[in-house]
């Protein structure tokens, strides 16, 4: 138990560290919330709603979470593929799953550069407060989404692998994401079909968890809900990992990209 | 007749080899369904925000989307040279270059008209959203415009990839602003005065505005203005470019750094 628990955390440092020098991650889990955050604040200044702009900021910087780990954890096999690591981390004593988790919770963990630089300039340009309701329930809440979305992308990661294209893949799923889970916009407004589509995404509750935080509300549901999805992802995630490495095994396919 | 195949066959040729997007399991969710969901998007939180209609947002992301295959589509057709260690060859033959330049633009100018054309359609399709046939012609042509100004800011772009490591985080970032600057989905008089000033010397901003005129049911003669500022200003981006280009490629011979990723 201590060795997986330190390789996990030796993963995620290491991940994270390396994330941190890449362009392509500061970008989108920095410069794109930002510029996003700022067409929201604009748009909600210039619009006839009344409504706080902690809401806007708060929901850019879930997108944020949700890119870095959109992108990082459904390329992350592929990565490995590419880079020629993939049958080194497969053929390590530890199971996979241990391998790859570190990986996708970095890629979650990054995310939280999007909610800082979105708060910080949405303070600083747009006068947004930065009062929080609950602040206990923020603590906690931050980190269970963000443990959430990295074993979200545990699944992800797991399953793009299959298709061929991982990144046209994470192109095609950046906005319909933040579109369905509410992130700037009432889930009220959206069809009554994408409702069962957002309950089962892990950014619905946790940026739901930080709004109500923040802003005023009942954290703990959604705190719950964000805890529950991410068991019920490991899970997925586990079984995904070993069909995945079952079909590379028997096709020999491990190193192909 | 040497500098018309370049163009024409040197510039297909480019585009097939080297615009990693074409193929259609990744041109298909990048270029067609990410925009239509941009649009969607776009169109709710304007919903939401009490902003404006859904036809201000379908126009404004519609002609926007043209950037993603100009802009993503230059970095690659000529950044991508180094990649592919081709650079060296392809400056050592004594083609034509404003031939061999903008040549590699037009398929994607063609790609960028289509990919709005799509976001045009979805919209109509998805939201409320309506276009009569005698508006068509005019908006078809401020696309057309508009697309070849995102492809000069593609072509500067891609020539910076000459020189820059890493072309496409520049890419990500002019998409990114552009977004934000044109107009696409903030009211340009709602923007602070700096950033409108800025918005005027980019592509699009004017494209946007004729296309949202002619929508309303502007005569084309009315936005006329406004398409040929969109071209000046793409023709501005693309003389800017050569003239990069040449800079770049003159520096990196005298520096030996042609080939160096």
């Amino acid at each position: 138990m201590k060795r997986i628990l330190r390789l996990l955390y030796r993963g995620w440092l290491f991940h994270l560290k390396s994330l941190t020098l890449s362009g392509f991650f500061i970008i989108v889990s920095v410069i794109s919330p930002v510029i996003f955050a700022s067409i929201a604040y604009l748009m909600f200044r210039a619009g006839a709603r009344p409504g706080s702009l902690l809401f806007v900021a708060i929901g850019a910087g879930m997108m944020g979470i949700w890119s870095a780990t959109l992108f990082g954890s459904g390329g992350a096999i592929q990565w490995q593929r590419w880079q020629g690591t993939l049958e080194y981390c497969i053929a390590a004593p530890p199971a996979f799953i241990w391998v790859i988790l570190p990986l996708t919770m970095a890629t979650a963990t990054i995310g939280l550069y999007s909610l800082t630089s979105t708060l910080v300039w949405g303070w600083l340009f747009f006068d947004v407060p930065f009062e929080l309701a609950h602040p206990a329930w923020f603590i906690i809440a931050l980190p269970a989404a963000v443990l959430a979305l990295g074993l979200l992308g545990l699944v992800l990661a797991s399953t793009f692998v299959l298709y061929r294209n991982a990144n046209a893949l994470s192109n095609l799923l950046e906005y319909p994401v933040w579109l369905v889970t509410g992130l700037l916009t009432g889930l009220a407004l959206l069809p009554g079909w994408t409702r069962p589509i957002s309950w089962v995404l892990a950014p619905t509750w946790g940026v739901k968890a930080l709004r109500e935080a923040a802003l005023g509300g009942d954290p703990a549901f959604p705190v719950a809900m964000s805890l529950a999805l991410g068991i019920a992802y490991l899970v997925i995630g586990h079984y995904c990992l070993l069909y995945f490495e079952k079909l590379a095994r028997e096709r020999a396919t491990l190193a192909i990209a | 007749m040497s500098s018309l195949r370049v163009f024409f066959v040197g510039g297909y040729l480019a585009y097939r080899a080297l615009f990693n997007w074409l193929r259609p399991t990744i041109y298909i969710p990048t270029m067609l369904g990410g925009p239509v969901f941009q649009i969607l998007f776009f169109a709710y939180i304007g919903r939401f925000a009490g902003l404006r209609n859904d036809e201000f947002f379908v126009v404004g992301n519609a002609v926007q989307a043209s950037a993603l295959a100009g802009i993503f589509g230059m970095a690659m057709t000529i950044g991508g040279e180094r990649w592919t260690q081709t650079l060296s060859p392809l400056l050592a033959t004594p083609a034509n270059r404003i031939a061999l330049f903008l040549g590699r633009a037009l398929p994607l100018v063609v790609n960028g008209v289509f990919v709005s054309a799509f976001g045009f359609a979805v919209g109509w399709a998805l939201l409320d959203f309506d276009l009569s046939a005698g508006e068509l012609p005019g908006i078809a042509l401020v696309v057309l415009v508009s697309s070849f100004a995102c492809t000069a800011l593609g072509l500067m772009t891609g020539a910076v990839g000459l020189r820059a490591r890493d072309v496409f985080f520049l890419a990500n970032l002019v998409t990114l602003l552009l977004l934000l600057f044109c107009g696409a989905n903030v009211p340009l008089d709602s923007l602070p005065g700096w950033m409108q000033t800025v918005a005027k010397g980019l592509p699009l901003t004017h494209g946007i505005q004729a296309a949202r005129e002619l929508a309303d049911g502007a005569l084309f003669s009315d936005v006329s203005g406004l398409v040929a500022t969109e071209a000046a200003i793409g023709a501005c981006y693309a003389a800017a470019a050569y003239f990069l280009f040449r800079f770049f490629e003159a520096d990196g011979r005298r520096r030996a750094t042609l080939e160096t990723i």
